[in-house]
């Protein structure tokens, strides 16, 4: 080999993964570092020099958590996006330390749920190997940053959220002011102005769009949130340029840190801080805050987002060609996969390709759930069909980002013979639900065993194509990690004189009209629950027009109608 | 109690007011509502306690007069002292010493210095070696400190943590 070919394939920049930051030594040496930390926590901790109430928080920092029955360990996904490389190093934890399974969650993580103690240093080095870990998925810190599923690929989307997304990962990890906050608190972002993101659910939404000088502008939603006090978050900045974007995410923090309340877990989150201070009042100090900071120090230059940015793999996509011709030729010919390309895939910005959504619902299945053998599976379909890359949903489904149209029915054919081609995304079985009571220390009730009764129910896919869009989600307690207040038609599990019991809400919705679901009525067992769910679709299908959802059917229609057909005697 | 300063055990050179007594001469470190009196005072260096739940703005116009102020952590999840020194140093200027008392882990130790905390109080019994271990043990961070002129390491927001 000649001197000049081997330097320049010294030269040859590094392959970068798609879609995400790509790690180089500096990170791989912060990762080490951090594990070489947990790794002394533990053996103090066994050792007694820490006590169970100390290193509960920094055991939670590496998002280990105590549940009903073992640890449970949640797994970092940020802004949900993944390699194939780290999808199969997920694969490996769930062959090697858990029971042959993860479950991903609605905030685009990945938990494991039956981890020992021991082994969760060597879990964290399988991770550390495929640049992941499991850094503030808990605690009262800022958690992974959530941003749209269909980020980089979705037509309707005006810029790609996720080098901002990955800008407030480095900024939010470890950060030494904000590690110790009264509670935790969740960011999301999203680049499209259909809010995919819940944004208006979180303790920060960010809605990304492009300003006028060509650089990022951002609304900032803030004080948004589920769990015991359902608020929808208030917008207090339309037009934050991207320069201060940091400055004025440490100025909210700041203010929160400093007052939002520590004398009560229930009240401690920035939600209820700005609702007792009021947005005006809350905006007014921020602002004081950001006003009276070295602005310079805090500034993200252009320069600065286009390094990161430079991290970043991009897809090379080819030329449509026939793509879309053999698409349309391929649905026409075979009706079931004409109806999963309807139900499962989102159009994309580049001509000749499409977005997929895995739906990890089957008929009667655990939602979220994947066996390390599906997860083998979508890590060699990422690497066939879309450059390497999948994405999490905050709706516990996963995504092939980028896929040739021409490609789509090798890709369903593939999905089907493991399961996986389920064609109800966005469908009454596609169900979100926590683990619940199953493994959850806090849960009232099982969450799971009524998600796969719900599901083996209205499991006919003609029946579900006629009911149409409608969104379940079932939460264990009244902490809602199912989110069962942003649902279209939401479940509560309750403790009803020591037996599980069911609240149903209607009217929610996560997105641009975000809203709260309101309660029906009295909680119900289990099968009960179930058939008022049926009672409640069939009013439905009998008091639709114009191929109205069934939100779109109770806000018109109001909710005594719905009151009557599940209480009211026969 | 012991003092700790860039991971070692250093001489405490001030005393803490004793309550219901004078102040007399020599560093001392009064409490929050003794401040008047100890500015009042003509001979020694003055340091106060800074409750964590007031703003470091209260004491604007005693901090020329301030050598010192500490921090307090009632306890270690509550994390409003980070804050405050960083809110001293940023805000108002302050380049005396600030130490941190009270509940604090070995694994928040990072954390204070990047905020602008120069010394921790430890209980007298505690094992040392986690704490040196923690100032040793990391060399990078993923963003700049709010008050630390640390080096950056080419791109990005990620900086070379500042080795004692």
């Amino acid at each position: 080999m000649s001197t000049e070919t081997m330097t320049r394939a010294e030269a040859a920049p590094a392959v970068l993964p798609v879609g995400r930051y790509g790690y180089d030594q500096i990170d791989r040496t912060f990762l080490r570092e951090r594990i070489e930390q947990f790794r002394d926590q533990v053996n103090r901790r066994i050792a007694g020099d820490l006590t169970e109430e100390e290193f509960k928080p920094l055991r939670l920092m590496n998002g280990l958590y105590l549940q009903l029955h073992a640890y449970m360990l949640r797994v970092a996904v940020p802004y949900g996006t993944l390699g194939s490389k780290q999808v199969r190093a997920l694969a490996r934890i769930a062959r090697e330390f858990d029971k042959g399974y993860g479950h991903f969650t609605t905030r685009q993580n990945i938990q494991f749920n039956w981890i020992k103690l021991e082994d969760t240093v060597a879990a964290l080095e399988v991770l550390a190997e495929a640049d992941m870990h499991a850094i503030q998925t808990s605690g009262n810190c800022i958690r992974n940053i959530t941003s749209d599923e269909f980020a980089g690929a979705a037509k309707d989307e005006l810029l790609d959220p996720r080098v901002h997304a990955e800008i407030l990962r480095q900024w939010s990890t470890l950060h030494p002011e904000f590690t110790f906050l009264p509670r935790k608190f969740k960011f999301a972002i999203s680049g499209s102005p259909h809010d995919r993101v819940v944004a208006r659910f979180h303790d920060i939404g960010l809605i990304a769009r492009p300003g006028p000088h060509g650089r990022p502008v951002f609304e900032v939603f803030v004080g948004g949130g589920l769990g015991r006090t359902p608020i929808v978050g208030v917008s207090l900045r339309d037009d934050l340029p991207e320069e201060d974007l940091l400055a004025y995410m440490e100025a909210i923090l700041r203010v929160y840190n400093a007052h939002g309340r520590r004398d009560n877990i229930y009240k401690a989150r920035i939600k209820i801080l700005v609702q007792a201070l009021g947005t005006d009042e809350f905006r007014r100090q921020v602002e004081e805050e950001f006003v009276a900071m070295d602005r310079a120090r805090y500034r993200i230059e252009p320069g600065l987002v286009e390094a990161i940015k430079a991290r970043f793999g991009a897809p090379a996509f080819a030329p449509a060609g026939e793509a879309v011709a053999v698409l349309a030729e391929d649905r026409r010919r075979d009706i079931a996969f004409d109806a999963w390309v309807r139900t499962n895939t989102h159009e994309h910005k580049a001509p000749g390709y499409i977005s997929v959504v895995i739906s990890l619902k089957p008929a009667g299945g655990i939602p979220g759930d994947a066996t390390a053998e599906q997860l083998d599976l979508l890590a060699d379909l990422a690497d066939e069909f879309s450059f390497g890359e999948l994405r999490v949903t905050h709706l516990q489904n996963v995504v092939l980002g980028h896929v040739r149209q021409d490609q789509l029915h090798t890709v369903w054919q593939r999905l089907s013979q493991a399961g996986l081609g389920t064609a109800n995304v966005n469908f009454i079985t596609d169900i979100v639900a926590c683990p619940g009571l199953d493994y959850c220390a806090l849960a009232n009730a099982r969450s799971i065993p009524i998600a796969q009764k719900l599901s083996s129910r209205f499991a006919n896919l003609e029946l579900q194509r006629e009911i149409g869009d409608l969104r379940i989600n079932i939460s264990g307690c009244i902490n809602a990690c199912g989110h069962h207040h942003a649902a279209h038609l939401g479940i509560l599990g309750v403790d009803k004189r020591g037996q599980e019991a069911f609240q149903i809400t209607l009217g929610g919705s996560g997105e641009e009209d975000a809203s709260i679901g309101q309660i029906l009525g009295p909680a119900m067992a289990e099968d009960e629950t179930v058939d008022a769910v049926s009672r409640l679709i069939d009013l439905y299908l009998v008091r639709r027009e114009n191929g109205e959802r069934f939100l779109d059917t109770y806000r018109r229609v109001g909710t005594a109608a719905f009151k009557d057909v599940v209480y009211a005697p026969a | 109690m012991p003092l700790l300063e860039n991971g070692h055990p250093v001489e405490d050179t001030w005393r803490y007011a004793v309550e219901s007594e004078a102040l007399g001469a020599g560093d001392i470190i009064v409490p929050f509502d003794r401040l008047s009196e100890g500015l009042g005072r003509t001979e020694g260096r003055l340091g106060v306690v800074l409750p964590n739940s007031e703003s470091v703005s209260t004491l604007k116009e005693a901090l020329p007069k301030l050598a010192l102020v500490v921090v307090t952590f009632p306890i270690f999840r509550d994390g409003r002292a980070f804050s405050q020194a960083r809110a001293l140093r940023e805000h108002l200027h302050f380049t005396g010493k600030i130490r941190a008392s009270g509940h604090i882990l070995p694994d928040q130790y990072e954390f204070l210095l990047r905020c602008g905390v120069d010394s921790v109080e430890v209980s007298g019994n505690t094992d040392m070696a986690p704490w040196e271990q923690a100032l040793r043990r990391f060399t990078i961070a993923t963003q700049p400190s709010p008050v630390l002129d640390e080096k950056p390491t080419g791109f990005g927001l990620r900086r070379f943590l500042a080795t004692p």
